[in-house]
């Protein structure tokens, strides 16, 4: 099955008040080319769930966040990330504040089709207290453990970034992690993969090794080709963080007139392909 | 050699709060953390598992900064799922920083204020609850405050000792905040309601120092140690091998 589209029709399926789920990590192989295109909508109210960096920090700039579900939001080399922080301290975004650990276990009770799982992680500190929602069981076994009982993140839609694509919808990563990509996918109702390269599916062992295939074609239902689609965040091996950039990124969180000339300059523009153009010229 | 500095006596006493800990993961989160876990393994804690800070997991000990470094060993890869796995297991001992800690050992590095709209938001949860409900945790404060060591924790991240006896027996039993190092002391819990104690100053800081920068009152032996300094052979290994351009020193006042 073909499944090859694009970032405006892929973008054309949300809706307010969905919940998204965004593959990455931190200013680490995020869909960038997505955030971008969701920043060119009207879209508003939605719940971002993300191991969170500037994808989260530029949807919050932009008034699309309702509720941010996070265990962190940094920039790695900036480590709090300035639009996110905005938001936080302005009291205007809403949030499902995890452990780490906790959102990896609740992705995959949702990815497996569970209401929760269970984990030691959370107990006695602040994420319980703070998430009154979050509820507690008890080891039927005889150790009779209480646990903290993940619930499922189940997402409506998710978008993850790879490397390499096929048309299928099989994905490849070629850098040093995963992350939690896989789980993204398997946890939402419709799955997008943006990639730096589409390939033929009889290329992908010259890519790389069998063990970076990491999602396969029942995960994935749109496959979208975006080279320097992951900018300004790292996607080695094709490329690494934009630090000059990103840079210019947080310096324009500190005041509106800043964000408006960063906006109006980079993200303002009628395409991805625009976006590339402002990026190389500057 | 000529005298330690501050920063190498941190760096030493870092080092020692990884001392007994064998072959597990060491995760330290700063850069004399880095330096101290270095130097653990390169003495008395050879067995110590350590990441280059991404997914690869290190064999030989690298300098922590710098241009000519010799080529990385890798012995394994730890990615963030499985980082999580080693979390749970039991077998790390992590060294992260503290926004704040009060005198039981609760952490926050998630936000300052009230939690709604707080006056500065940093960087979350991270993985401190999993963190300290799991294994063993140390503190790093390269700045020694009252504005750091507080009475109560805005939120808590990380949990101390009266957070995890009131979960009970079974569910804190992994539970231990083995030491905090800071810039001026080293502190411990080995008090009989697992209070905030002084361990040893670090050479040239005062008594008072620590009383009047600490915003809450601290255990306080009859007669408080001085934290050990450095071997000559440490410091060798701290100049020529770890941090050759003491980039450590960046991170502590004196």
């Amino acid at each position: 099955m073909d499944k090859r589209t694009s970032l405006a029709s892929a973008v054309a399926e949300l809706r307010d008040g969905m919940t998204i789920g965004i593959g990455g990590w931190g200013s680490r192989r995020k869909p960038m080319a997505v955030v971008r295109e969701i920043l060119r909508t009207d879209l508003r109210d939605l719940t971002i769930v993300s191991y969170g960096g500037p994808d989260l920090g530029l949807l919050c700039a932009a008034g699309k966040v309702k509720r941010a579900c996070f265990g962190f939001v940094s920039l790695d080399s900036i480590p709090l990330e300035p639009h996110f922080r905005a938001a936080r301290q302005n009291g205007t975004i809403e949030t499902f504040e995890l452990d780490e650990g906790m959102f990896q276990w609740g992705l995959y009770a949702a990815a497996t089709r569970l209401p929760f799982l269970p984990t030691r992680a959370g107990l006695g500190s602040d994420v319980l207290k703070l998430n009154p929602q979050l509820r507690t069981v008890r080891s039927p076994y005889a150790d009779d453990e209480e646990l903290v009982a993940m619930p499922a993140l189940a997402l409506d839609v998710a978008f993850v970034h790879m490397n390499r694509a096929d048309a299928s919808g099989n994905g490849q990563y070629l850098g040093p992690d995963p992350y939690f990509d896989d789980l993204f996918c398997m946890a939402a109702k419709r799955r997008f993969v943006s990639c730096e390269k589409l390939v033929r599916t009889e290329d992908f062992l010259k890519e790389g090794t069998l063990h970076t295939l990491l999602l396969n074609r029942t995960m994935v239902d749109g496959v979208i080709e975006t080279p320097r689609g992951a900018h300004f965040t790292e996607c080695p091996p094709d490329y690494g963080r934009d630090e000059a950039f990103q840079r210019e990124y947080a310096a324009s969180a500190k005041d509106p007139s800043a964000w408006q000339a960063f906006f109006g300059r980079y993200l303002a523009l009628e395409d991805e392909a625009a976006y590339q153009r402002a990026v190389a010229a500057r | 050699m000529i005298g330690a500095t501050r920063a190498e006596v941190c760096a030493v006493a870092i080092a020692e709060a990884f001392r007994g800990d064998g072959e597990v993961l060491v995760s330290p989160i700063g850069t004399l953390p880095q330096i101290g876990a270095r130097l653990a393994k390169l003495t008395f804690e050879p067995d110590l598992l350590m990441t280059d800070g991404v997914a690869p997991l290190l064999a030989n000990v690298l300098p922590v900064s710098g241009r000519d470094r010799p080529d990385p060993v890798i012995e394994g890869w730890l990615p963030y799922r499985k980082v999580f796995d080693q979390v749970w297991s039991g077998r790390r001992h992590v060294m992260m920083g503290a926004t704040q800690i009060d005198r039981y050992g609760n952490q926050n590095i998630a936000c300052i204020g009230d939690y709604a709209k707080p006056k500065a938001q940093l960087l979350g949860m991270r993985g401190a609850p999993g963190n300290t409900i799991n294994h063993t945790t140390s503190y790093w404060v390269p700045g020694h405050s009252d504005r750091v060591f507080v009475p109560k924790v805005d939120v808590v991240t990380g949990i101390g000792y009266d957070r995890a006896a009131a979960l009970g027996p079974v569910s804190s039993r992994f539970h231990e905040i083995r030491r905090v190092v800071s810039n001026l002391g080293v502190f411990d819990f080995a008090t009989g309601d697992h209070r905030m104690r002084l361990a040893s100053l670090h050479p040239g800081v005062s008594l008072d120092e620590v009383v009047e920068n600490t915003g809450f009152e601290l255990a306080i032996p009859a007669t408080v140690p001085e934290t050990r300094a450095p071997s000559d052979a440490e410091l060798r290994l701290l100049r020529e091998v770890i941090d050759p351009e003491a980039i450590g020193s960046g991170e502590v006042r004196a």
